[in-house]
């Protein structure tokens, strides 16, 4: 069971994603070892493309490859040639000559990353690509909430936020119900879209979202930099209205309820700093799991090298 | 006469067979002596039960299991641990979908320890080179001995088990499976015939 690319998680199967999710265990055992790291991937080449700013899931997929003893290059895009007029297209083929055997790429427009697979013998990874997907953080997420929930069918998952514009959202909604969690949306009207599948509960009005009583909530962060029109008329109000401000808290902290977050968060919009020191915040949890995750996922994958490759053995002996 | 030499005689009619008359299976009573000429081994090469057991997973840990038990017949009380030498295989970028992992347990500090490995079957020796590259990743053990339920012979590397349960001639190509209680319901071991190509 393997695959060239990772680029959504739509197309994985159910077992795919349960696979994935068994072997990020493993590799976060390793964690705990003086020596880090495995040989795993020892002379294969691993490229990160990012078009957007990303700090924590750049370095979150530099250290995993480097754990698995890839060799990692950062192709940075601000700073080369794409800013020097260099199209997608021709930046591929430059990508293709240098035979590298994985790319992790991220880009404000959906599809490039399927683009860049399509055209190269590389395994791709879509490390983000505008709204429409975002794999490797919703198999964090996935293998996070199974670590506190390991029958995940049945509990509930409410997220907050902007999900309009979240690949995050997506992307783990889509996982979290191929596991059987039940997903719920609460968000401005104008940030959470009415399209989409119908088993997902949509809400406008935190209370009522709270009556439906989440074992985890899951908040977004909200995206300036993403949104081109006003979808809401500040952030003093998006914080009244659907922030974990201390009085709600208060509340969460009661019934034990979980909280996650993709990251970075803005501290007094999507929650106050109370949440931040919560034991039952996942936050930091989470980014440790990323690692583990983006392991799995580059150890699972297979380029198309064209070398003589052969089924599997059980050992070696 | 020490008691190792005495199973090498043990096994002595196996070696005088023609190899064409090679019993191909070994059933659960030779699987169980060969368990028990392991524990035999150790037990009298290390009586003060200062070392730990390390089994190779899958089957070198249902292996380890059973000499455990046996020598805690003896009064030897000693730990264990389970490897997955997965990540440490040198045939990775060969193979088209990579082993399933089952992750390595090892409940004892590495450093300093005495450490006898386990595995079900002693081939080429490239599963010994990964476990020694794994444990060396945890610490820096004293000492590493091997134990091997079957050795098959035709090695790559240059490694020489310390204990051995039965010694299996076989050809290059043959394939040797092992089934054992635990992982597969059976403990039988069968020896595939393979011509060369």
């Amino acid at each position: 069971m393997t695959r060239k690319d990772l680029l959504d998680i739509e197309s994985l199967r159910r077992e795919e994603i349960e696979h994935l999710l068994d072997q990020a265990a493993p590799f976060k055992e390793l964690f705990t070892r003086s020596v880090k790291k495995v040989p795993a991937l020892k002379g294969k080449s691993v490229l990160t493309l990012f078009y957007e700013p990303s700090t924590r899931t750049l370095s979150s997929f530099e250290v995993a490859a480097k754990r698995l003893s890839a060799d990692v290059t950062t192709f940075d895009v601000a700073q080369s040639s794409v800013a020097k007029g260099e199209t997608v297209r021709d930046t591929i083929a430059t990508l293709q000559a240098m035979r590298t055997d994985y790319i992790i790429v991220r880009n404000q427009m959906a599809g490039i990353p399927l683009a860049i697979a399509r055209a190269t013998k590389a395994s791709v990874i879509n490390a983000g690509d505008g709204a429409h997907s975002h794999p490797t953080q919703a198999l964090l997420d996935g293998f996070t909430f199974k670590e506190v929930f390991p029958e995940p069918a049945g509990k509930k998952l409410l997220i907050i936020g902007d999900i309009l514009h979240s690949r995050v959202a997506r992307s783990t909604s889509t996982l979290m119900r191929k596991l059987g969690v039940e997903v719920a949306w609460l968000g401005p009207g104008s940030l959470v879209p009415k399209h989409g599948p119908s088993e997902i509960k949509r809400f406008t009005n935190y209370e009522e979202a709270m009556k439906w009583s989440p074992d985890a909530i899951y908040l977004l962060r909200i995206q300036m930099e993403r949104q081109s029109a006003p979808f809401f008329p500040s952030l003093r109000e998006y914080t009244k209205l659907y922030g974990i401000t201390q009085e709600r808290f208060k509340r969460i902290a009661d019934q034990g309820t979980y909280i996650m977050h993709p990251g970075p968060v803005n501290r007094g919009v999507e929650l106050c700093d109370e949440v931040m020191e919560y034991q039952r915040c996942l936050i930091d949890q989470q980014v440790e799991n990323g690692i583990a995750a983006r392991m799995a996922v580059l150890y699972w994958l297979k380029p198309n090298t064209g070398e003589n490759v052969r089924p599997i053995e059980e050992e070696p002996n | 006469m020490r008691l190792w030499q005495l199973t090498v005689l043990f096994n002595w009619p196996l070696r005088l067979i023609n190899k064409d008359e090679m019993p191909s299976t070994l059933t659960e009573a030779d699987i169980s002596n060969g368990v028990k000429a392991i524990a035999e081994q150790i037990g009298q090469c290390q009586p003060d039960g200062d070392f730990v057991l390390v089994g190779v997973r899958s089957r070198g840990d249902e292996v380890a299991a059973r000499i455990l038990e046996l020598l805690s017949q003896k009064g030897i009380e000693v730990p264990m641990g389970l490897l997955d030498i997965s990540l440490y295989r040198d045939d990775l970028a060969h193979l088209n979908s990579n082993p399933k992992l089952q992750g390595s347990e090892l409940p004892f500090p590495v450093d300093k320890a005495h450490i006898i490995l386990v595995d079900d079957v002693l081939f080429t020796g490239r599963t010994v080179r990964a476990a020694i590259d794994a444990i060396m990743d945890y610490g820096r053990p004293a000492k590493i001995e091997l134990a091997v339920l079957i050795d098959r012979g035709h090695r790559e590397l240059p490694f020489a088990p310390s204990y051995v349960g039965i010694h299996l001639e076989t050809q290059r190509l043959d394939y040797v499976d092992v089934k054992l209680k635990d992982t597969d319901g059976v403990d039988l071991v069968e020896v595939t015939k393979k011509n060369e190509v």
